[in-house]
């Protein structure tokens, strides 16, 4: 036990890490979501083929290779455009950085497809009620759509939510100090590697449980109106 | 009661001229023009197919026609043509405002269900017009109270019957005080019990002189309340006349079989 105060800043610190790398993930896939899940309602045949792509590409390939692709050879990648554009010299992609951009990546496909089916579940009398008083397309979305977006969209978005943060343990692999690299580090260096992964156990437990809360909150929010078993 | 029609000015208030509508290559309506005057009550009848709820749709440009043209006091809505070569409005402020002076009521009502009836009926008021929150309240509430939903104001749509959602639908409509108000069929989605509570407001909205263009199945409507019928077989304007003239006196067998069917 006392090994554990002992750690204890040095897991909080990979706590920390766990609950930034997630959110700040969720935003990028969000933003990725919204994007590709317009592109994929778009009535351009090119934006809907490379949206689809882009879901079917990340739906294919294990989370952990997009990871690992992305941190060395996205490295590879940038330096190389450096040398050849003589714009920059060396950058080291940062772990972080780089964490971000690979679990938003891939949860921006499977968000792209949440967004994409609570669109299409939005009852299209309601947007045309709104056309039909002149609102204009910016109202229409943010007083129309959006509303009943989040509605539909929140049973995947949890789905996607929980996914994404026990995703994030995968980052521990190119180095990224979160609460998993920190509590094995403590284990093996205490010798006490099923008390830390315990540890690291309930912190996910834990974030679960308040994510699945504040979602209720939310969901509850949104299904204002909704006669429920109907 | 009937209106009589044109009292106030000259002009007619809502003009379609010549509209066409082809869905790929079915032509769903054939060069259809209506001239709606001032205290108006047209009710347009016709059979599944013939067109009559794309017409209306046309009128606010839900529906893109493929020809033709809308005025609104004769300011013609301007156009241009889109990827599947139908007319879309190319001025998006003009067409905002024409459809804050032309409302809809829907067959399948379409509240917006995260908002309570009060709330629908503000919307457009607040969002779309302006006016502070306070005012846009109070004339909600006045046209709740009308439309006999004084004490459902803080429901929500899910929660009352079809008829009361199409009375507040109505009353939404009315909100930002329309100079015309398009009605797609509003009692055939409901309970045939339901039906006479709806017909009364819409009643006491032509004996009040506001003009309405109605789509309908209800020919105790058609003859009784509205001043002018319109019978569209086919994408064609097949009789066009007073509710005297047409129903007691059809010129076309189409419209006369019409009738006989209707009847029973």
């Amino acid at each position: 036990m006392e090994n554990v105060m002992a750690y204890s800043p040095f897991l909080i610190r990979g706590v920390g890490v766990t609950v930034a790398l997630s959110l700040c993930s969720i935003l990028l896939a969000v933003a990725l979501g919204l994007l590709g899940a317009a592109a994929k309602l778009s009535g351009s045949g090119w934006a809907r083929r490379i949206a689809g792509l882009y879901t079917t590409i990340v739906r294919g390939v294990p989370d952990l290779v997009v990871m690992l692709l992305l941190y060395f050879g996205g490295q590879v990648l940038l330096n190389q455009i450096g040398a050849m554009t003589g714009w920059w010299k060396y950058i080291e992609l940062n772990q972080f950085i780089a964490g971000v951009i690979a679990i938003g990546f891939i949860f921006g496909a499977y968000m792209s497809e949440t967004f994409r089916g609570a669109y299409m579940s939005i009852p299209k009398g309601m947007i045309e009620a709104g056309i039909s008083v002149g609102m204009t397309r910016t109202t229409l979305f943010w007083r129309v759509i959006w509303p009943q977006l989040v509605r539909y969209a929140l049973p995947g978005f949890t789905n996607n939510w929980l996914t994404l943060m026990k995703t994030t343990a995968l980052v521990s692999v190119i180095g990224l100090e979160d609460i998993v690299y920190n509590g094995f580090a403590a284990g093996r260096a205490t010798r006490e590697p099923f008390t830390f992964m315990l540890i690291a156990l309930l912190v996910y437990l834990i974030l679960t449980i308040l994510s699945d809360t504040g979602l209720r909150a939310l969901e509850r929010r949104y299904t204002r109106g909704v006669v429920r078993g109907v | 009661m009937a209106q009589t029609q044109a009292k106030d000015t000259d002009g007619p208030q809502l003009s379609a001229r010549n509209i066409h509508k082809s869905f790929g290559s079915i032509e769903v309506l054939k060069g259809i023009s209506v001239d709606a005057y001032n205290h108006d009550v047209i009710s347009i009848l016709g059979a599944s197919g013939s067109g009559k709820s794309t017409f209306l749709r046309c009128l606010n440009f839900l529906e893109s026609p493929t020809e033709g043209e809308v005025a609104l006091d004769g300011e013609v809505v301007r156009t241009r043509r889109n990827r599947a070569h139908q007319l879309e409005p190319s001025d998006r402020r003009q067409i905002e405002r024409f459809r804050t002076r032309v409302s809809m009521v829907f067959q399948g009502f379409n509240l917006w269900s995260h908002m309570t009836v009060l709330e629908n009926v503000m919307e457009a008021s607040v969002h779309v017009l302006g006016v502070p929150r306070q005012e846009a309240r109070d004339t909600a509430a006045a046209l709740l109270e009308r439309v006999g939903l004084g004490e459902r104001m803080q429901y929500y749509p899910a929660h009352l019957s079809g008829g009361q959602q199409q009375r507040a639908a109505i009353a939404r409509a009315l909100a930002v005080d329309p100079e015309v108000i398009l009605f797609d069929e509003p009692t055939s989605a409901l309970d045939p019990e339901l039906v006479g509570e709806v017909l009364n407001v819409m009643k006491g909205l032509a004996e009040e002189g506001r003009t309405m263009i109605v789509v309908t199945h209800e020919m105790g409507f058609a003859r009784d309340v509205s001043n002018r019928v319109i019978f569209l077989e086919q994408g064609k304007i097949e009789e066009d006349g007073t509710p005297d003239e047409v129903m007691t006196n059809p010129q076309s067998d189409r419209f006369r079989q019409f009738l006989a069917r209707s009847r029973d």
